[in-house]
């Protein structure tokens, strides 16, 4: 729904990381197709009524007090249609996010977390160097939601991931099977994956990425990861006899 | 100036009830008959009995007691399990017929939120297949997740409001064979725990009254569709949504409120995982410790699984580093559940968590050394293969 043609090609080389300063490199019309595309989104005039400047978004907003980020100036920038600074943004601010949507506070309606969500889907969907740099060390997240149907395993609790988290994480690691048989209910028997999920759901949720695009988007966001995942699932549909 | 913190709830003028015909957003629910019955979708009602509530301008939402279908969070299920054990153990309490289904996937919304590295369409399509799996069982979706039940009411507005959405998605479920279904009510189990309060607090057996407990209201469930969140004139004069005070009032706990109610805890989705110098720095600089100051609870209640999460997991850190933190973190579902007697391990699972719990253990009046003895023995039946899981009856056992 949210595309109308892929943007052309660039001048500059988009999945090059940018810095800030390489931003003029990247030819106007290029800039100018990626904000095309975010506008082509069918959510895009429900995020965005214009800007009263209020700060009350900022005020709100948990990435603005840690970060050098202003949902009011992604909400300006859009309403300006200033397409060198959306450029900026979308390489740059974007990730800042925390997508809480404190920030749909905003008294004319707005919401800035919900052009983010636009800007980053674009940046990913036209693999900009940036978006893969953010989503660097995500990928085993990926993996995990797009093959298992589930986002969180307990087996990713492990100390030298979560080191931040105290002790109790290598304890919670070291007695996980005995800790998850220790559950009542029965679907979360599980160390691999949150809870249970049936083989016939997992297909279905195979053909939604494969019929959806999505698998295109990761294919831009990370060539490998795009590949294991279309083992992992190719193999089993067509265990299941399906053709791909 | 004004300390906020001064003013006791009560004092807060009550206003009049809000009238839901000035409501300045749309009641959804009438635009989605239509579309059934001009043939492109089903729409699933919520069984009966069901209780009703008010949403924030006014409008009644009905919440099923029993006959629903579990649609469970990763984070929950995956790190913190006592989370989703105390919401079915509260079902299995008051002999609701429910399903813990393993046909449901993720809603997959904290991926979504984190890396984009999805649309709408897939999006909905997830949400949608999930509800046709509900559907089929006669079995009504109750929400775990603060995430899935805010990323579920905007999807269901996106479906509704955009034709071109719609018939992609009506596309891809006919390759599953199965029909476009939305609900009539997106539910999370925090509003089944504010509508069923009452009934709750006839069956606590624990004395919670000396307890101050503040509340972080999940950003994603009223943030999000602000206007089918619940909100109730009697609980901040109906300016705050009600779900989660309404519980820990209800059980007699004091509620320690704080300044920064409003802040997010700091999860990030993205941060959360990969960027957690924010997520920690935000989670007890602008929460934890603000209430401390504040309000000094002995207990932080929210009712979503990223923020359990992150302003629990964040304090060990912040603690090395000297600040004014140390205050356990449970769900709405873990507390009703510890006040209706469960066991803190064999249900609420509080080893999982991460904070010091134990202090507030022993103001409810809980032996948590003997609690633990008792686990442990427990573990060693599972460990020499006496039982190969832990059953409900073994959990519930005296």
């Amino acid at each position: 729904m949210s595309v109308t043609a892929p943007p052309a090609p660039f001048t500059a080389d988009p999945g090059a990381t940018l810095s800030p300063d390489s931003y003029l490199d990247v030819a106007y019309e290029d800039k100018l197709a990626l904000w095309e595309e975010v506008k082509a989104d069918d959510r895009f005039p429900d995020y965005l009524y214009g800007c009263y400047e209020c700060g009350i978004c900022v005020a709100a907003c948990p990435s603005a007090r840690f970060y050098d980020f202003s949902p009011r100036k992604i909400a300006q920038a859009a309403a300006r249609e200033d397409v060198e600074l959306i450029f900026e943004q979308m390489n740059d601010d974007v990730w800042n996010c925390s997508q809480c949507f404190s920030c749909n506070r905003c008294p004319r309606q707005n919401s800035p977390g919900g052009l983010i969500t636009l800007l980053r889907e674009v940046a990913v969907r036209n693999g900009l160097g940036t978006a893969k740099e953010a989503l660097e060390g995500y990928g085993r997240v990926v993996y995990k939601i797009m093959t298992t149907g589930t986002q969180i395993s307990p087996d990713m609790l492990q100390p030298d991931a979560f080191p931040d988290w105290g002790p109790d994480v290598e304890k919670t690691s070291d007695n996980l099977e005995l800790w998850r048989r220790a559950l009542p209910p029965e679907t979360l028997h599980t160390t691999e994956m949150s809870w249970q999920v049936s083989d016939e759901t997992l297909i279905e949720l195979y053909l939604i990425w494969l019929h959806s695009d999505v698998m295109d988007m990761i294919a831009e966001a990370d060539e490998g990861l795009h590949m294991i995942i279309l083992d992992v699932m190719e193999e089993t549909l067509e265990d299941a006899g399906y053709e791909v | 100036m004004i300390d906020s913190t001064s003013i006791p709830l009560s004092a807060i003028r009550k206003p009049p009830l809000p009238n839901p015909a000035d409501a300045p957003t749309e009641d959804i629910r009438e635009q989605l008959y239509e579309l059934e019955e001009a043939g492109e979708l089903i729409v699933q009602r919520v069984p009966g009995p069901y209780i009703e509530v008010m949403t924030k301008y006014g409008r009644t939402k009905k919440i099923p007691e029993q006959m629903t279908w579990h649609h469970k969070s990763c984070g929950q299920c995956g790190h913190i399990p006592g989370y989703s054990t105390s919401i079915f153990w509260l079902n299995r309490q008051f002999g609701m017929n429910y399903v813990d289904p393993t046909d449901q996937t993720s809603c997959t919304a904290w991926n979504y939120y984190a890396s984009a590295t999805s649309n709408a369409v897939a999006q909905a399509a997830v949400a949608s297949r999930n509800f046709a799996a509900a559907y089929e069982t006669g079995y009504f979706p109750m929400i775990h997740c603060g995430t899935s039940y805010g990323h579920y009411k905007e999807t269901r507005q996106e479906i509704v409001h955009h034709p071109e959405l719609r018939r992609k998605v009506r596309d891809i479920m006919a390759k599953l064979n199965k029909p476009l279904v939305v609900p009539e009510e997106i539910v999370h189990y925090s509003e089944w725990i504010h509508a069923m309060r009452d009934r709750i607090a006839k069956k606590q057996v624990r004395d919670f009254s000396s307890i101050t407990a503040s509340i972080h209201p999940a950003c994603h469930y009223y943030k999000l569709v602000t206007e089918d969140a619940i909100y109730d004139p009697d609980i901040y004069g109906g300016q705050r949504t009600a779900t989660v005070t309404g519980i820990v009032e209800s059980l007699g706990s004091t509620v320690g409120d704080y300044s920064t109610f409003f802040d997010c805890c700091g999860f990030g989705f993205r941060h959360i995982l990969v960027q957690r110098d924010f997520s920690r720095s935000f989670a007890t600089q602008r929460k934890i410790e603000v209430m401390k100051e504040e309000a000094n609870p002995d207990v932080v209640i929210t009712h979503d699984t990223g923020c359990v999460t992150t302003l629990d997991k964040s304090q060990f850190a912040a603690r090395a580093h000297q600040r004014n933190v140390g205050v356990p973190v449970l769900s709405d579902a873990q507390y009703a559940a510890l006040a209706m007697g469960a066991h803190p391990y064999r249900i609420v699972q509080l080893h999982w968590h991460a904070t010091d719990y134990t202090a507030l253990l022993e103001k409810m009046g809980i032996d948590w050394e003997k609690a633990w003895a008792e686990f442990e023995g427990d573990l060693k039946r599972l460990e020499s293969g006496e039982i190969e899981y832990l059953s409900w009856e073994d959990a519930d056992a005296k």
